[in-house]
């Protein structure tokens, strides 16, 4: 594999372009994740950052650049120098070890919290039952629903789905946690027991991508924070650098806009 | 002159037991491949590859827009002419006929139910199996179907409902089951008319078992089955006949 990518690295994104008919949402896009990093990603919307998270785990697919999670090729082959789609199995497998969080949750709703979180351990990675619910029991109460095992999402507040949806995200081991706008679905008093178990997952060392609205979390969780707009990375930096003294007026410009 | 009698002496005699039996049995296997043959349809009609949905475009749109005693005829008569070959013309006896008939007609009403069933589940539910780690065919048969299903059961029990009525139509090829059987014996002893009541009665009665079981599949596919108390819900009887009181599950 062609690529100069450091032993640490568990994202690397080399001019990513991405594009919906005629419109380019991702412009050349540069992206590197350290081991047990917590990037967050922040910007107005429609600067492509919640298509950026997307391509990592090849969501969506992209019209140019490579992708590469813990030094492999996502969603496609290099065969003799030319990037073709990669087989179907081989994207999954790399799937399975890339969790995501949606903004939507996404819990399966003909199945209770437990059986969200135990379908892929047994039905991708083909581990036993009595196993993965022992685990699935550890993962509701590390995310402070041992008491809901049994209920089903709609019963469960948006703020209780979403850490259902984390729980069952981690029930596959990944070394990757992607967000994208996990508690912008949320009502205002259910962001903080999402952010919570976000935070809980950032202290313990997960290599984390969060596309987010959340500033506070940003600024208090991130290592690095990437801005973008219009389809580019505007700026990036220790969160530090990005909101205490950017020199760039137009991350400037949106900060000020979130301040209001 | 009508006679009760001859009425209530057939309702139970043998020649309409087992020609109810015919009626169930065709029914039921030809609404089986139909649903098969529907899901494979729906699953190509929702392909992006032009090799798979044309074809699949074309077939729905040739078995929905002729008439299904058509299909019949041309199945049993213009077939075995155009082959002039007695292997082709032995294998395509009446009942072969019937069941291919009906399951090649029957796939193409049950594809576009299926596709609308899968249409109705929500994208991010593939997406979600997707970032899981699972292919495409597993996230269908987990994840989207079990889901579709439950869009696809009330048209199916309606469509299977329509089948036992359908089936009426074999007898044009001298099939005997409850039509059929009522007209031949009919027929000949000068008691249409009351033997049509009893082939009537039957096909009442199988309509109507089939109602409650549709309506026993549709509460165990009901995810909340055991804590909801629907009080508008109206009962069998009263989606059926219109009449009867609402039901307390």
């Amino acid at each position: 594999m062609g690529t100069d990518m450091q032993e640490n690295e568990m994202v690397r994104g080399e001019q990513i372009v991405k594009r919906f008919g005629s419109l380019t949402v991702l412009n050349g896009v540069d992206l590197s994740v350290k081991r047990g990093q917590v990037v967050v990603i922040i910007g107005p919307s429609g600067s492509g950052k919640t298509t950026l998270l997307r391509c990592i785990n090849h969501l969506e697919k992209i019209d140019g650049g490579r992708i590469y999670v813990d030094g492999e090729l996502v969603g496609y082959r290099d065969v003799n120098g030319k990037v073709v789609e990669d087989r179907e199995a081989n994207v999954a497998r790399i799937r399975s070890r890339i969790g995501f969080v949606f903004q939507r949750f996404n819990l399966f709703p003909h199945m209770n919290a437990l059986d969200n979180i135990i379908e892929a351990p047994i039905h991708v990675l083909g581990h036993k039952r009595e196993e993965v619910t022992q685990r699935a029991h550890d993962l509701l109460a590390k995310v402070g629903l041992s008491e809901k095992a049994q209920s089903f999402p709609h019963k469960l507040s948006g703020g209780q789905q979403q850490r259902v949806a984390i729980a069952r995200a981690l029930a596959m081991n990944p070394k990757l946690m992607l967000f994208d706008e996990a508690t912008s679905a949320l009502d205002p008093e259910l962001v903080g027991e999402v952010l919570k178990v976000m935070r809980q997952l950032a202290d313990e060392g997960m290599t984390m991508v969060v596309v987010t609205h959340e500033m506070g979390f940003a600024r208090d969780v991130a290592d690095h924070v990437i801005f973008m707009d219009k389809s580019v990375i505007v700026e990036q930096g220790p969160p530090e650098k990005v909101f205490g003294q950017t020199e760039n007026e137009r991350t400037r410009n949106f900060l000020g806009m979130i301040a209001q | 002159m009508f006679h009760w009698d001859v009425v209530w002496q057939n309702l139970f005699a043998s020649s309409f037991l087992t020609a109810a039996w015919t009626t169930l049995w065709l029914s039921v296997i030809a609404q089986v491949i139909g649903v098969l043959l529907g899901l494979l349809l729906a699953l190509m009609r929702m392909s992006h590859s032009p090799l798979l949905n044309l074809p699949a475009r074309f077939y729905i749109w040739l078995f929905r827009g002729s008439p299904l005693l058509v299909q019949i005829l041309i199945l049993y008569t213009g077939i075995p002419e155009l082959f002039h070959n007695s292997a082709v013309t032995s294998f395509l006896s009446a009942y072969v006929v019937i069941l291919i008939a009906f399951s090649l007609n029957e796939g193409a009403y049950m594809a576009e139910i299926v596709r609308a069933g899968i249409e109705s589940v929500d994208m991010g539910q593939m997406e979600a199996a997707k970032a899981l780690g699972m292919r495409t065919s597993l996230g269908m048969r987990r994840i989207i179907l079990p889901q579709a299903a439950r869009v696809i059961v009330p048209p199916l029990g309606n469509e299977f409902n329509n089948m036992l009525k359908t089936t009426s139509l074999a007898s044009v090829i001298g099939l005997l089951e409850l039509t059929g059987t009522a007209q031949t014996i009919g027929s000949i002893s000068f008691t249409t008319f009351e033997l049509l009541i009893v082939a009537t009665v039957y096909y009442l009665l199988l309509t109507t078992l089939w109602g409650y079981t549709q309506s026993w599949i549709e509460r165990r596919l009901d995810p909340n089955r055991n804590q909801k108390v629907e009080l508008d819900t109206k009962s069998l009887t009263a989606r059926m006949m219109g009449f009867g009181t609402p039901r307390v599950r």
